[in-house]
């Protein structure tokens, strides 16, 4: 019995935006559920009295002075968008 | 024999002495390539038109006799993930199979100060996630010493092309072990430097609290050169370390009399093949025999590290990688009618197996319900392990042990079985997740002909004691003198 359920899979692949056929959902349960299992050994250490590290250096809030400078080219940044126009990037409709 | 079997500092002299030339050096790179890249598969890009364009203006300034500094003329290769401007990048991904940058990587800017010049960019794993490079999109590069071998991975362009010859170095980037595993595969030197010390501004990211850039060479001397050129902080990096860059190639005395060394017995212990161990065990002879002293010590919550490394390494790709939309760069479906299905069907096509694989662990473990269970439990475990190298050099300079637990593997062999792929990494990864320092260095040959290497671990910021370490013992021993027979 898998841990995860396909509405689960369904379910983070939408928040992933993948779209994935049935075949690939199934493939996707049985390795997360793998990958999972194999992650639950860390449930073996108490970690109660421990902090989280997110970033191994002791920096924080580094700071710039705010200062204008020029950006990047319009023309330049457009220059790969898959489709655009005059200086805008053109996407399918976002609102009906 | 090859130019490139000379050292940096020596062909820097002939340059200087007008024995060789700039074009030279570039047009022994592209015969090697065109000798031997057929079978090696190492490069995605070549920049072929604009590196011998180079090679003249620096052949001008060397008439001239402009004062050239110590990478002057040194034809390098680039990882397919750092960023070149108007130069395609990558990422070894359909996703990005057309990107052209509009700006340089730091990384990149900083070689150009060098005067270094690019021959092209390197293979890798789509997107640095995998340990093979057959998670390519578009070719699996091959091991130089055995062609049907794995050069290792992700940075396996990177270190096929130091070993056949194609480039005389190049830079990878290590986000588990990326560059020190294909570097002990294909016998060559590679570096992890400390978490900071190299800006990782025009790195396309995977896991940002995780990545860094670093040099690929054929000797550690070489291999000091190039850190020194690409170190730094960086405005446009706010996780690069304000700390001063030394001349690490002053570091390298060949003297390791007194030089504290902790060798973990978790690295010598279960998983870790025959041929590994012994080539450590051997190794720690020689440094012996230097004048260094060696104990065995414990890191005990190494095997955890694989199951925290693989939840935090997929959240933040899963995070980093929803860049990749089909909005401003990269491949867009012709099979959308919605925004929301212009996203799916795009990444759906964009993205490889292994990819999507991590992306789907990713924010499984971020999702609302299970952020706590496993991604914050994974995040207090690499405290724990940060804290077991803490202890550890309280009392010692350098932890050694093996790169890998085997030489390479055979291209197939593991490709179906996603956890035995990412076990070739149980000894790189803890440095990762603790920040440190890490060199692989070739310390022998197995049975079947293939390099094995000696990872040397440092304190951080101290990338100076594992560059005198390994160059002691690189000098007390001849693997780094031995060329695939391509």
């Amino acid at each position: 019995m898998s841990r995860i359920s396909m509405e689960q899979v369904k379910h983070v692949a939408h928040l992933a935006r993948l779209a994935i056929t049935e075949e690939e959902a199934k493939q996707f349960q049985h390795q997360l559920d793998q990958m999972i299992s194999f992650a639950e050994q860390l449930n073996e250490l108490d970690t109660d009295q421990v902090n989280p590290t997110s970033h191994v250096l002791d920096m924080k809030n580094v700071m710039r002075e705010d200062v204008a400078k020029p950006g990047l080219p319009v023309e330049e940044v457009v220059k790969n968008a898959p489709d655009s126009k005059e200086g805008y990037i053109r996407v399918p409709s976002i609102i009906e | 024999m090859s130019l490139f079997e000379q050292k940096v500092s020596e062909l820097h002299e002939r340059l200087h002495k007008k024995e060789i030339s700039v074009t030279d050096l570039v047009d022994e790179s592209y015969k090697r390539i065109g000798q031997v890249e057929d079978k090696v598969k190492a490069f995605l890009t070549l920049d072929e038109e604009n590196a011998r364009n180079q090679a003249k203006r620096l052949d001008d300034q060397l008439v001239k006799g402009e004062n050239e500094g110590a990478l002057f003329g040194m034809p390098i290769g680039v990882k397919d993930n750092i960023v070149t401007k108007n130069l395609r990048t990558t990422c070894a991904s359909k996703i990005l199979e057309n990107f052209d940058p509009i700006y340089d990587a730091t990384v990149v800017q900083k070689l150009q100060k060098a005067e270094t010049v690019t021959i092209g960019k390197l293979n890798m794993d789509e997107f640095a996630m995998g340990s093979s490079n057959e998670n390519s999109a578009f070719q699996a590069t091959r091991n130089p010493w055995n062609t049907e071998y794995v050069p290792g991975g992700s940075s396996g362009g990177s270190a096929a092309s130091v070993a056949s010859g194609e480039v005389l170095f190049s830079l990878g980037s290590d986000t588990g072990g990326s560059i020190r595993q294909p570097a002990a595969y294909c016998g060559v030197v590679g570096l992890k430097p400390t978490y900071g010390r190299v800006s990782r501004f025009g790195l396309v990211a995977f896991a940002s609290s995780l990545d860094q850039i670093g040099p690929v060479t054929r000797t550690v001397e070489d291999n000091a050169y190039l850190l020194e050129a690409i170190s730094g902080v960086d405005p446009m990096d706010s996780t690069s370390a304000n700390v001063d860059v030394p001349n690490f190639v002053n570091s390298l005395t060949g003297d390791v009399r007194g030089l504290k060394i902790a060798v973990p017995k978790e690295y010598l212990g279960e998983g870790v093949g025959e041929e590994a161990r012994n080539s450590v065990l051997e190794a720690l002879k020689v440094l012996e025999g230097l004048g260094a002293q060696w104990e065995e010590v414990s890191l005990p919550h190494s095997k955890y590290a694989l199951a925290a490394y693989y939840l935090l390494s997929s959240s933040e790709a899963s995070a980093n990688l929803s860049r990749f939309d089909g909005v401003r760069y990269g491949h867009r479906t012709d099979n959308a009618e919605t925004l929301i299905e212009m996203y799916k069907q795009t990444r759906a096509e964009g993205f490889g197996d292994e990819v999507k694989r991590r992306i789907m662990l990713g924010t499984f473990s971020l999702s609302s319900g299970y952020y706590d269970a496993y991604y914050k439990k994974a995040q207090k475990v690499r405290t724990l392990i940060k804290k077991d190298f803490e202890d550890v050099f309280e009392k010692y300079d350098v932890i050694v042990g093996p790169t890998t637990p085997t030489p390479a593997f055979k291209i197939g062999e593991k490709v179906d079985d996603p956890l035995t792929m990412y076990a070739n990494d149980i000894l790189t990864i803890p440095v990762n997740l603790a920040g440190v320092p890490g060199i692989s260095v070739p310390c022998g040959f197995a049975a079947n002909g293939l390099p094995l290497g000696l990872q040397m671990i440092g304190k951080h910021f101290d990338e100076s004691t594992i560059y005198r370490a390994a160059h002691a013992f690189e000098q007390a021993t001849d693997f780094h003198k031995q060329f695939p027979k391509l």
